[in-house]
């Protein structure tokens, strides 16, 4: 070790010195995040200030609203405000939700499986697999969702009858919230199946035995010991995957249907065909118009909604897996 | 499962001294005496795992055939060009060495600046307070929905001040560059490397700190030759999982690269700034594009684009594998 001879960490790398430097780049982001909050929330406050708690609620066609405020800024005359988000929010609601209720009783079987029951073999494949999964870009399962999902959903599941029910109102092709769900639901599930497997393997031994030496069957003590001692994790791995679905664009604006309309389940199973388009990719999609300033305004109150449901999302797995450090799990 | 080991049914529950820190697994107990819904659920299990399976398996094999079959190599060499049929709209290649101009300088920024923060969280930390709110921040960060974090990009990267890093035109800044993209990008691999990073600086134990200082070196010498030398396996899982997460973002690209699927350099700039100033496309963006649902409708090309991203994912999944099993092999300082 001949560094210790030069004087390479001499004064100019002294400890307050580095301690001084890495404090003031973490302020930095720190100073970055609030910069952002303060900015999407100041450029989009135009949008709610026009339209008050209307902006969440009911009325109209969205996607014409939108239209007319991107072209009233363009002309420049007097701006068009108007803009009642509700069909964006409900489909944000029902395709993040569907995918997060799939996702979530898929993902613990998966990670009950993985941590206690698959044979050695069957877990080594599937580790792997989950990790692959989770990585797969979102685009390449938006591709696959338009030239083979939704075609299959158009095609062999609608059925003539469905689609002329609906004919007048709405054309069902494929572009679906079934869609959406199904294939949001295959990029959550792997997510949530890392964070529940490391709560899962962090149990105690000790509390799994004892439910054993009770003469209680793997199973029930897995799912009456193991599973309820991980809570945390799996809370918290929920709220990560809700907002990864609630934040996820492109995918959506691939397959979801690109239609500002809100299927109404009080249609009968057929709303799950019904096209629809969630908040996150109506950006992507209007993303050309942001040099309209009404439009842009309209843009970014849309982002910050997203980042309170994001940033409330974040907050609660912060706070899940604080507690899980408290209890040594994790 | 049902078929599995056959163990004589009714064993008194001795554990069989089970490995320590691990749920007992394997011939324990057979699942023929459970009760039936026991055993349906265990089915459910299986069910499961093999449908995860399938759909990788579906996934990778359906992207190699068309790949394959629409995947020339002059793909990859030639940009695209306007025209009406597939064969006349030239292939990809600014795509290609958009992602890796994007991955370069993407990680380039978010590593250094990711092992800083998990340094200072794990080694300085105080006061607790700001290391809290960091630890928030960076939480927060990785919950960003990329859409939100390009918006905000454009607002940063149009200011005036920054029309040095794309294009300016008479005082109006264009704000789509590689710069912009690669800037807000890091911002999405950060999380990423901070949280690896920073498991594997908490996994050295204390007494390899302290015989560092006790021979007389300062923190900031025993983090750079002790501590992150031998953190380097988990820095490396960060920065792959972080270029893994920067090749495969989209909106980012869409919004802060430019809807173009060529390279557009400002003039008047030297060589490799006049490209990275200007706006480009990657691969994720072409296919985008190329998909039914984007301008340009080339479904083939798609695919080939969609091939190559998928095999530089998978790379990137092998060679995560690979540090991960190598640092296994080397042995940690946990155990």
């Amino acid at each position: 070790m001949e560094e210790e001879l030069q004087p390479e960490y001499g004064p100019r790398w002294s400890d307050q010195r580095v301690e001084r430097m890495l404090g003031a780049l973490v302020i930095f982001v720190v100073g970055l995040l609030l910069a952002m909050i303060a900015v999407v929330v100041v450029r989009g406050w135009a949008s709610f200030a026009h339209n008050g708690l209307a902006w969440f609620g009911p009325g109209g066609n969205v996607d014409a609203q939108l239209q007319e405020i991107s072209l009233s800024g363009q002309n420049g005359l007097h701006y068009v405000w108007t803009f009642h988000a509700w069909p964006l929010i409900w489909s944000t609601i029902l395709i993040t939700g569907g995918a997060v209720v799939c996702g979530l009783f898929t993902a613990l079987f998966i990670s009950v499986f993985i941590v206690e029951f698959a044979p050695t073999w069957m877990s080594n494949v599937l580790q792997p697999v989950v990790r692959f999964l989770a990585s797969v870009p979102s685009v390449i399962y938006g591709l696959l969702g338009v030239l083979v999902l939704v075609p299959f959903i158009g095609n062999h599941l609608i059925t003539e009858g469905q689609k002329a029910s609906v004919a007048g109102v709405i054309s069902l092709t494929g572009y679906s919230l079934l869609a959406a769900v199904t294939i949001l639901t295959v990029m959550i599930a792997p997510l949530m199946v890392s964070i529940f497997s490391d709560g899962l393997r962090a149990v105690k031994p000790g509390w799994v035995e004892g439910s054993l030496a009770l003469g209680v069957n793997r199973w029930r003590t897995t799912w009456k010991i193991a599973v309820r001692a991980a809570r945390p994790a799996i809370v918290a791995g929920t709220v990560l995957a809700v907002a990864r679905a609630i934040g996820e664009s492109v995918m959506l604006a691939m397959i979801s249907g690109s239609t500002g309309w809100a299927p109404n389940p009080a249609d009968g199973l057929i709303f799950v065909y019904e096209p629809s388009r969630p908040l996150a990719p109506t950006i992507v999609k209007n993303v050309d118009q942001l040099s309209s300033p009404p439009a842009n305004a309209t843009l970014f109150a849309i982002a910050a909604v997203l980042l309170f449901a994001a940033a409330t999302c974040s907050l609660a797995g912060w706070v899940a897996r604080r507690a899980m450090r408290k209890y040594g799990v994790a | 499962m049902e078929s599995s080991v056959a163990t004589p049914p009714p064993r008194p529950p001795q554990p069989a001294t089970p490995p320590k820190g691990q749920a007992p697994t394997g011939a324990v107990e057979g699942s023929s005496t459970w009760s039936l819904l026991d055993r349906l659920g265990l089915a459910l299990c299986w069910a499961l795992g093999l449908l995860f399976c399938a759909i990788a398996l579906a996934l990778v094999v359906y992207l190699f055939l068309q790949g394959i079959k629409f995947l020339k190599v002059d793909q990859l060499t030639t940009p695209a060009a306007t025209g009406f049929a597939e064969t006349e709209t030239g292939g990809f290649a600014d795509a290609f060495i958009g992602t890796l101009i994007v991955a370069t300088m993407g990680i380039a920024l978010a590593l250094p600046t990711g092992v800083a923060i998990a340094v200072w969280l794990v080694e300085y930390g105080r006061p607790t307070a700001l290391a809290r709110v960091t630890e928030l921040t960076i939480e927060a960060i990785a919950g960003i929905p990329s859409i939100v974090l390009a918006l905000f990009g454009t607002v940063i990267f149009s200011s005036t001040a920054l029309g040095f890093l794309s294009r300016a035109n008479e005082g109006v800044v264009f704000g789509r560059s590689f710069f912009a993209a690669a800037a807000m990008l890091a911002l999405v691999a950060l999380p990423l490397v901070v949280a690896s990073t920073r498991q594997g600086l908490e996994s050295i134990p204390r007494h390899v700190r302290e015989a560092s200082y006790a021979v007389g070196k300062t923190k900031a010498a025993t983090t750079r030759r002790i501590l992150l030398p031998t953190a380097r396996p988990q820095v490396a899982t960060g920065m792959i999982l972080g270029l893994g997460r920067i090749i495969g973002d989209t909106a980012i690209i869409v919004v802060l690269l430019g809807a173009t699927q060529n390279f557009a350099p400002v003039e008047g700039a030297p060589f490799p700034l006049s490209y990275l100033r200007g706006a480009g496309t990657t691969l994720t963006n072409f296919v985008f594009e190329a998909s039914p649902t984007g301008n340009l409708n080339q479904p083939q090309k798609a695919y080939a684009a969609a091939f190559v991203l998928l095999v530089m994912v998978l790379g990137l999944n092998a060679a995560a594998d690979l540090v991960h099993r190598r640092a296994r092999k080397a042995g940690t300082w946990s155990h």
